[in-house]
C-alpha cells in the first residue's frame, strides 16, 4: 500500500518550520539523526519572522541586576502561577545561551555602546532584558536558524501539510500528508516527530495571524491521542492596527510602548493610570488588551473603535531607527505617519498559551515519540505570556524537543505505517471533491471567526460560550457536508476544508476549557467570575480523547520547590 | 458600493489566460484583500502564495499591471480604477498555477553560499556602526522581486550560473559581517556569476524594504573580485607564490 505513494523515511521528523521547528532541526541533526523538516509554506515564511520586539534573556547587558531569578518570577507573575515551574525556570536559566549561540551562527542584534547585545523594556519584564533588531527581530532570528540549517543539510518538504499522525500500536510512526503544488500525497515514516505547529488565530476575526495559525499541531496530537492543556488561555495582544478594514488585526509592536510609546483614550486621557498606576503602558498583555477594550466599550475609544498609541514626542530619527517597520507599516496602509501624530490601536488575537501537554525536561507529550515545542506546546507561559517570552521559549524548548527526539530515535526501533490508516487518511482527503453539492468552506470559516471573536473573545460568560458549543457543532454538521471546486494542484479551497476541521476541533477544546474555568485569570476573563479563584490557581484544565469524544478534566499543577517558592515571595 | 475590475492570470505551466473578477471596493484595500474576495466568494481554487499580510514574509509577490509588488502592500486605490488591473504571476520565474510561481532555483542557489563563519578567538564585541551596514542587508524578506526584474534571470533565464541579487545581499550581509572570517569572493565571480550583473539596478527601485542592492550590496563586492582577481599587484604577487 505505502508503496503507491512517495515515502520518506526519518529518525526524526519534524511538523513545522518556524522557530522551534527548525531549532529542533538543528539539535536533532547535531545528535546525529536523520532529520525531515516539514513546512506548511515556503521555508523562512512561517510566522515567527512577524515577532517584532525581541527575545527575552536575562543577560544583563543593560541593566546589570538582571538574572534569571527575576526572569522566572517575572514570567510566573505574568502567568500568573497555573505556569509549569520547572518550564519557567529552564527557559530563565537557557535563554542567554540560546542567543549567544543565535549571535555565533551570524544573528546581528542592535548593540550597546560597549558593544554587547542591547535589550529594551517590554510589559512585564522588570529589567531591561529584550535582545532585538529594530522592530524586526523574527525575520532575524528566523533566517539564521534557516541559513543555519541549510547549511547543516535538513532535508526540507516546502508547501507540504501533515493532515494526520499514523501510529504504531501506542507510539508515532510517522505522518501523512500532501503537497500543495500538485495535491500529491506522501507519507512520512520516523522513529520519532516534534510538532512546531504554532496557534490557532485564524479561527478569531480580528487576528495578528498569518493564514497557517489553524491548530493544526494541536489537532493531530490530539488526535493521535496526546493530552492538551489550558486551552481557555488565549491572548490578545493590545495593540493590533483597527483601521482601514483590511488591515485590521495586523500586529503593532509591543516595542512601541518599550521605547515610551503612551496610550491615550479620545478624551485624551492616560487611562493606564487607572488600570495599572505602577507599570502603565508596560503592564502586561492582559491587562492593557481589557483596559482598551473596556475604554472602549465604556464611549471613549477612537473614531474606529480603538486607543491611541503615540509615539511623536520621541524625535522622528530615531522612531524611524528603532521602529522602522511599524514607520512604513502605518504610511503605506495606514495613511498615518507615526513621528507625527498617534497611531490607532485595539486588541488582536495573538497567541495560545495553552497547547500539547509536554514534560518540562523532556518536551515529551503522552504519547511515545511524539513530542512538542513552542506556541504549540503549553506550560511555560501560564495563562498569560509576557512579550518576548515566545522567542526565548522557542530557542529553549525547540533545542530540548529536537535533542530528546533524537534520543528517543536513537534507541528505537524502526516502525512500521499501518496501509489501513494510510488509506483512511487518503480517503478522508479526498471526500470533499465527491460532493457535487454542499457548500464552499469559505463561508464556514468565516462564521467560525465571527463566533469566537463576539462569544470566546476577551471577555466570555457561560451563556456566550454554551452558545459558542452549540454553533461549532453546527459547523461541523457543515464541514462533513462541505464541497471543493477545482483540481488537487494548489487548490487553497481544499486546503482552508482541512484547515477548518483542526480550527473546529481546537475551538471546542478552547470553548471547554473557557466554561470550566469558573474564575478570571491572565487571558482568561468571566464576566460571570470575575475574579481569582484560589482553588483554581491549583489546577490545570486538561483535554484528552477519549475514543473520539472529547473529555475534560483537571489536574493539580506541578508544585514549586521551596527553594523557588520563596523565591518568589522575597521578589514580590 | 464602488467596484474594482480584476483582471487575473489562471492557469498553469501549460498556458492559461485572464479572467476578469468584479471585486467590491473597502477602504484601505489592498490587492490582496481584492483577491482574497475573490477565492472567498467567487472563484475558492484561485491560487494565491501569501502569508502574514503585513509585508513582512516576501510570499504575495506578483506583477500588478505590469509592476513586481507586494499584492499585501499595494493599495486598491494607488492604482487607477477606471480600469481593469490586472495581476499576473512572477515572469522570470516558471508557473505553477495561478499567481504561484516555481520559486525553487532560489533555494538552489542559498546553498550554494557557505554560512556566517566566526574568526577564531573572536571577542563577541561589535559596534553598532559596524553592525548597521550589515543589518541593511539583513531585512530582506526574500520576496524576490529583485530576483524577478533582473535582466540576467528575466530574459536569460541563467539560475543555473548567476546569483542573482537577493544572493549577493546575502553574500555582502555575510562579507561585511564584522567577525566573519570565510571569503566568498572566489564564489562570487565564478558560481554566483556577479560579473553577469551590469548595474542597472532594476533590483534597487522594486525591494520593498528599500535596500540598496547596487550601491551598497553589488558595487562593494563587484570592488573586492577587482581587488582579489584583477589588481595588478595582487596577480603579481599571485605569480610570483606560483599560485596563477
Amino acid at each position: 500500500m505505502t508503496a503507491s505513494y512517495e515515502t520518506h523515511e526519518h529518525d526524526v521528523l519534524i511538523i513545522g518550520a518556524g522557530g522551534a521547528g527548525l531549532r529542533a532541526a538543528i539539535e536533532a541533526i547535531a545528535q546525529g539523526a536523520r532529520v525531515g523538516l516539514v513546512c506548511k509554506s515556503l521555508l523562512g515564511k512561517a510566522h515567527t519572522v512577524m515577532a517584532e520586539g525581541g527575545i527575552a534573556a536575562a543577560m544583563a547587558n543593560v541593566d546589570k541586576a538582571d538574572d534569571w531569578r527575576t526572569h522566572f518570577c517575572d514570567t510566573m507573575r505574568g502567568g500568573k502561577f497555573v505556569n509549569n515551574w520547572r518550564m519557567a525556570q529552564l527557559h530563565a536559566l537557557e535563554a542567554p545561551d540560546r542567543v549567544r549561540e543565535l549571535e555565533q551562527w551570524g544573528a546581528l542584534f542592535d548593540r550597546t555602546p560597549t558593544g554587547d547585545i542591547l535589550q529594551r523594556a517590554f510589559g512585564g519584564h522588570t529589567f531591561k532584558r529584550l535582545c532585538h533588531v529594530g522592530d524586526r527581530t523574527g525575520l532575524e532570528l528566523i533566517r539564521t536558524l534557516q541559513d543555519r540549517g541549510v547549511e547543516l543539510g535538513i532535508d526540507v518538504f516546502m508547501e507540504c501539510t501533515v493532515t494526520r499522525l499514523l501510529k504504531d500500536g501506542d507510539r508515532v510512526a510517522g505522518a501523512f500528508g500532501y503537497y500543495r503544488e500538485q495535491g500529491r500525497f506522501v507519507a512520512f515514516k520516523a522513529k520519532s516527530i516534534v510538532i512546531a505547529t504554532g496557534g490557532i488565530g485564524k479561527a478569531w476575526r480580528v487576528t495578528s495571524n498569518s493564514w497557517e495559525y489553524t491548530a493544526d499541531g494541536m489537532a493531530l496530537a490530539y488526535e493521535a491521542g496526546a493530552e492538551l492543556m489550558d486551552m481557555e488561555f488565549v491572548q490578545f495582544h493590545p495593540t493590533g492596527m483597527v483601521w482601514p478594514p483590511g488591515v485590521q488585526g495586523i500586529l503593532v509592536t509591543e516595542a512601541v510602548r518599550g521605547e515610551g510609546g503612551i496610550l491615550r483614550n479620545k478624551l485624551g486621557e492616560r487611562f493606564m493610570e487607572k488600570y495599572d498606576p505602577k507599570k502603565m503602558e508596560l503592564s502586561t498583555r492582559d491587562v492593557v488588551a481589557r483596559s482598551i477594550y473596556t475604554e472602549v466599550r465604556e464611549g471613549r475609544g477612537t473614531e474606529h473603535g480603538g486607543a491611541y498609541l503615540d509615539i511623536s514626542h520621541k524625535p522622528a530619527e530615531y522612531v524611524k531607527k528603532k521602529l522602522p517597520s511599524m514607520y512604513h507599516q502605518f504610511k503605506e496602509l495606514a495613511d498615518v505617519d507615526i513621528t507625527k501624530g498617534p497611531m490607532e490601536v485595539g486588541p488582536t488575537c495573538h497567541y495560545m498559551m495553552g497547547g500539547i501537554r509536554v514534560e518540562a525536561e523532556t518536551a515529551a507529550s503522552t504519547v511515545p515519540g511524539l513530542y512538542a515545542a513552542g506556541e504549540a506546546a503549553a506550560g511555560l507561559h501560564g495563562s498569560n505570556r509576557l512579550g518576548g517570552n515566545s522567542l526565548s521559549d522557542l530557542l529553549v524548548f525547540g533545542r530540548r524537543a529536537g535533542k530528546t527526539a533524537a534520543e528517543f530515535a536513537n534507541r528505537a526501533s524502526a516502525t512500521n505505517l499501518d496501509p489501513a490508516q494510510l488509506e483512511q487518511a487518503e480517503r478522508e482527503m479526498l471526500a470533499p471533491f465527491e460532493r457535487l453539492d454542499g457548500e464552499f468552506p469559505y463561508p464556514i470559516h468565516h462564521d467560525l471567526q465571527e463566533t469566537m471573536q463576539s462569544l470566546v473573545g476577551i471577555f466570555r460568560n457561560e451563556e456566550d460560550v454554551n452558545k459558542a458549543l452549540g454553533k461549532l457543532d453546527e459547523f461541523e454538521s457543515r464541514l462533513a457536508k462541505v464541497r471543493v471546486d477545482g483540481s488537487r494542484m494548489f487548490n487553497p479551497g481544499w486546503h482552508l476544508t482541512r484547515d477548518l476541521k483542526n480550527m473546529l476541533l481546537i475551538s471546542e477544546a478552547v470553548s471547554r476549557c473557557a466554561l470550566a474555568r469558573k474564575e478570571s485569570r491572565g487571558a482568561h476573563s468571566r464576566i460571570d467570575f470575575p475574579n481569582y479563584d484560589p482553588e483554581w490557581e491549583k489546577k490545570n484544565n486538561i483535554i484528552s480523547n477519549d475514543g473520539g469524544t472529547m473529555k475534560l478534566q483537571q489536574r493539580p499543577v506541578p508544585e514549586m520547590p521551596a527553594d523557588l517558592k520563596q523565591l518568589l515571595e522575597e521578589k514580590k | 458600493m464602488p467596484e474594482a475590475l480584476l483582471r487575473v492570470f489562471r492557469g498553469n505551466k501549460d498556458g492559461g489566460q485572464s479572467v476578469d473578477y468584479k471585486v467590491p471596493l473597502a477602504p484601505g484595500m489592498v490587492v490582496l484583500d481584492a483577491l482574497h474576495s475573490i477565492q472567498a466568494n467567487q472563484s475558492p481554487d484561485l491560487a494565491v502564495r501569501w502569508n502574514c499580510k503585513a509585508a513582512k514574509c516576501g510570499s504575495c509577490s506578483a506583477e500588478v499591471n505590469g509592476h513586481p509588488r507586494l499584492t499585501c502592500k499595494t493599495r486598491m486605490d494607488s492604482l487607477p480604477l477606471d480600469e481593469p488591473i490586472t495581476v499576473s504571476p512572477l515572469k522570470a520565474f516558471p508557473v505553477i498555477k495561478d499567481l504561484v510561481t516555481d520559486v525553487s532555483s532560489n533555494y538552489q542557489v542559498n546553498k550554494k553560499i557557505p554560512a556566517f563563519q566566526p574568526r577564531k578567538n573572536v571577542e563577541w564585541k561589535m559596534d553598532q556602526r559596524d553592525v548597521d551596514r550589515v543589518q541593511e542587508f539583513r531585512k530582506c524578506i526574500e520576496c524576490f522581486l529583485c530576483q524577478n526584474v533582473c535582466h540576467v534571470l528575466r530574459d536569460h533565464q541563467k539560475h543555473e550560473s548567476f546569483g542573482g541579487p537577493r544572493f549577493f545581499v546575502r553574500t555582502a550581509g555575510l562579507e561585511m559581517h564584522p567577525l566573519d572570517g570565510a571569503n566568498r569572493i572566489p564564489l562570487l565571480k565564478n558560481e554566483l556569476g556577479l560579473g553577469y550583473c551590469n548595474i542597472t539596478k532594476c533590483c534597487t527601485e522594486v525591494c520593498p524594504e528599500e535596500i540598496h542592492i547596487t550601491d551598497n550590496a553589488i558595487i562593494p563586492l563587484k570592488e573586492r573580485v577587482v581587488d582579489e582577481f584583477y589588481d595588478p599587484v595582487t596577480m603579481l604577487f599571485r605569480k610570483l607564490r606560483g599560485a596563477g
